[in-house]
């Protein structure tokens, strides 16, 4: 045995040892039935070039590494930012261990979710029965002050009629008539999670504003002065929720964050656990109706919402993931605008360090080229503050972008030279990524945990940037929202730059003449 | 006046959608605006409508644009007779595939699109039974809130016809999805009108209308016309006209229904002495040679 009781090799070491390396050399050669090793070099070489760059364009019916997740993580995201509220999943067991699992692994914190569980009798017979007792036991064992609903493939492809079954669920005595049960429809094989996340949150509004689904009378609006905020799908929510809430605060504004995960994801060791903490009261859920204004931190997460919004008679404003000086600027003289306000000086200080703090850096980053990849909103807001820097970005993707946004970024790089040389990808994914890499160049790439293969493929250095991030801890901890998350980003941007800078020029003798201690 | 939101549901091959597009263009005389939604991957709910073999449907348009998010209304949808508008939602070819899924997919999209709006009446014409839950899409709360029901005095009509209730009865007491009645679409069975009567009785609805055979439906149909435009001033036009009448009057009418077993159903073919009494040394023999 490799292994001694008294010095456990891990992972790093054990499969380093002479027994795995002589083991899985000769598996190879025994039973794996090789390419020659040049073969395989002259195909990866290949891969690099214009041609099958053309040739992976040209792919229709095969998508590889697509930089989405589907509709359900985005129902969840959205249901735990309110009030003891537990995410409940219409469909099989699997998709939720996937979210919880995605979710923690991002987080480091426990997701709770619960599913119907259904199986094949399930799938022929309808998920009525699990659903009677899927909500049954949820509400006895998990005592949430409200359940949301969503589904899955399975109960979307088999017809499943959550309206239906929640009101007979609630005649079978499952949980009480006035128990709050929102429902959104996510079937996870349209759209993406910021659909789900969108589907959800709407279901939820609806719920509370237009009647809890016919079992009450609808609300009545009452304008009140107050501001609703809507942060979107964000894997950042933790310290972006907590940095608008002091920007609010400091602006003295009165505001309602619809879905605050900020404190869910983020409970203290203190020996208690605790399956639900902090979110938007069910009361402010409801009361947000009367709000004067409604802000959309992500327009592509909220395409049915904010309509849905406007329609019962407030005024709306999305942003598309803003990030930089004049992403905030935009957003924070909205706020004030809607709120009624003056943006106090402290703020305004806030701007000024981020601009000195820009203007200090500001030779390291100009010219440099950035692919970037993510969601909609968030690919919108990295590539603006990248140009605000004076970088270049070259290649935008997002996988669940469409042709709406692309136009949008396309207008974007028309704004300045620094978008000169952009072009946007809507609906490619990361082989496509891979491609643009080898081709187009550029100095850095941005993207979540999943660029690290890019990175490792293209040798173009990885800026962790977006969600998941699984491989580095607590980035979501730190805002990107506000000054001083442009602060951060900016941090991140740089300190990628810098190791890179040192780790090319760190050759003694032939490349140190640059390994400087000052940059 | 508030948008109607109907639904005729029956066995395959009963004549659904024949009846339904020369009621709705009856309707259509009346000054209703309306939009038909074809819930049959066969598409052959609007043909009538708009003279053509079949329309291009939603789900064959999705597939080629990429996806159902690529598509506009205006690809979708066609303007046929006395402006009425069509949809087709499509579905596989048989044997492959979820037809149930292409209903929701495609009511989801009619519904986001604004297809509804500035209309009287939306239509949707099903498919067999309600199969599974994807056809019962139609009877959801806020869809369909009458159903009628287009059968014979063929037994296995009958049998439909009350397995559709059952499906509707699933959904009514969540829901506001009503049965407005039977429509007879006459086989030339035995005693048939009788029948029909008293199986809408049995399931607390009424037969709001018989309508009697007539080749001149035939007819028109080789044109791919209703009847009402083929041969207005028929007397197989006026029956439609009286049936469109009667379901616009129908509005608020429609009783949950309460369908009944499939012995009760056989009591019911015995009371009119369609069947006799059913002797079991008989079941299962061929009829004797004369």
């Amino acid at each position: 045995m490799p292994q001694d009781a008294n010095q456990v090799k891990d992972h790093f070491e054990l499969f380093r040892g002479e027994e795995y390396t002589d083991m899985l050399a000769k598996k190879k050669a025994e039973f794996e039935n090789p390419h020659p090793a040049e073969e395989v070099a002259k195909v990866r070489e290949w891969a690099k070039t214009e041609e099958y760059k053309d040739l992976n364009f040209s792919r229709e019916a095969l998508t590889i590494n697509p930089a989405k997740a589907c509709q359900p993580l985005g129902a969840v995201f959205a249901a735990v930012g309110f009030e003891s509220t537990l995410p409940f999943v219409h469909g099989s067991q699997g998709c939720v261990a996937y979210y919880r699992s995605h979710f923690s692994r991002h987080f480091k914190e426990p997701t709770s979710c619960v599913s119907s569980s259904m199986t094949e009798d399930a799938a022929v017979f309808g998920g009525l029965n699990n659903m009677v007792d899927g909500l049954a036991n949820a509400y006895n064992m998990y005592k949430p002050k409200m359940i949301a609903v969503s589904t899955t493939c399975m109960a979307e492809v088999i017809g499943d009629d959550l309206n239906a079954y929640i009101k007979t669920a609630k005649e079978k005595e499952s949980l009480p008539q006035e128990f709050d049960v929102p429902f959104a429809h996510t079937p996870a094989f349209v759209g993406s999670h910021i659909t789900g996340y969108d589907n959800a949150m709407k279901g939820i509004l609806e719920h509370f504003w237009d009647g809890k689904a016919n079992t009450v009378d609808k609300m009545v609006r009452e304008p009140n002065g107050k501001i609703n905020f809507l942060g979107g799908f964000d894997g950042y929510a933790v310290g972006n929720l907590r940095e608008v809430k002091r920007i609010f605060d400091m602006m003295k504004i009165e505001y309602t964050i619809l879905g605050d995960q900020s404190d869910v994801w983020d409970t203290p060791t203190d020996g208690e656990f605790r399956m639900y903490d902090g979110g938007t009261t069910l009361e402010d859920a409801a009361n947000a109706l009367h709000a004067k204004a409604t802000i959309s931190m992500q327009q592509y997460c909220t395409e049915k919402t904010l309509p849905f919004i406007a329609n019962h008679g407030q005024e709306t404003a999305a942003f598309n993931h803003p990030i930089g000086v004049e992403a905030t600027d935009s957003f924070i003289m909205e706020v004030a605008r809607l709120a009624g306000v003056e943006i106090p000086d402290e703020l305004a200080k806030e701007r000024g360090r981020l601009v000195d703090a820009i203007a200090d850096s500001n030779a390291h980053i100009h010219g440099k080229k950035f692919a970037i990849y993510g969601d909609p909103d968030l690919a919108y807001g990295l590539a603006k503050f990248v140009m605000e820097l004076g970088g270049e970005p070259v290649v935008v993707l997002a996988t669940n972008g469409g042709k709406a946004w692309a136009a949008k970024m396309q207008e974007l790089f028309d704004s300045s030279p620094f978008g000169a040389n952009c072009k946007a990808y809507p609906g490619k994914d990361l082989w496509h990524m891979r491609s643009l890499l080898f081709t187009e160049k550029p100095d850095f790439l941005i993207g979540n945990t999943y660029g690290k293969y890019l990175e490792r493929d293209t040798g173009v250095p990885l800026i962790r940037i977006g969600f998941p991030i699984f491989d580095r801890h607590h980035k979501h901890r730190y805002p990107v929202w506000g000054y001083q998350g442009g602060l951060n980003v900016l941090v991140t941007i740089l300190d990628r730059i810098f190791e890179h800078m040192d780790a090319t020029t760190n050759v003694p003798s032939k490349t140190d003449y640059s390994y400087d201690i000052i940059r | 006046m508030s948008l109607r939101q109907i639904a005729f549901y029956g066995k395959g091959g009963i004549g659904k959608s024949t009846t339904s597009q020369n009621t709705l263009a009856a309707l259509a005389d009346l000054g209703q605006r309306i939009l038909i939604v074809g819930c049959d991957p066969k598409a052959d709910s609007t043909r009538l409508m708009l003279h053509a073999k079949a329309q291009d449907t939603i789900l064959s348009l999705a597939a080629e644009a990429g996806s159902v998010e690529d598509l506009e209304l205006e690809d979708v949808m066609k303007i046929g007779y006395k402006d009425i508008r069509c949809v087709e939602s499509g579905g596989p070819e048989p044997g492959v595939g979820c037809a149930g899924r292409g209903v929701i997919t495609s009511i989801n999209f009619l519904e986001e699109e604004g297809a509804y709006d500035d209309i009287d009446y939306v239509s949707y014409d099903v498919l067999g039974d309600v199969v599974c839950g994807g056809f019962a899409m139609p009877i959801r709360e806020n869809k369909a809130q009458e159903i009628y029901i287009v059968m014979s005095g063929e037994m296995m009509a009958m049998y439909a016809a009350n397995n559709i209730s059952k499906g509707i009865l699933k959904y009514a007491n969540s829901g506001g999805v009503r049965l407005g009645g039977l429509i007879c679409n006459e086989r030339q069975t035995d005693k048939e009108l009788e029948l029909a009567e008293s199986l809408a009785s049995k399931l607390g609805t009424s037969l709001i209308h018989f309508v009697p055979r007539d080749n001149i439906v035939q007819h028109a149909e080789l044109r791919r016309m209703t009847v009402i435009e083929y041969a207005p001033e028929s007397n197989q036009a006026a029956e439609y006209r009286q049936l469109a009448e009667k379901i616009h009057n129908n509005s608020g009418n429609g009783i949950i229904p309460t369908p009944i077993t499939m012995d009760e159903l056989e009591d019911l073919l015995m009371e009119h002495g369609i069947m006799s009494a059913v002797d079991e040394s008989q079941v299962g023999k061929a009829a004797e040679v004369a």
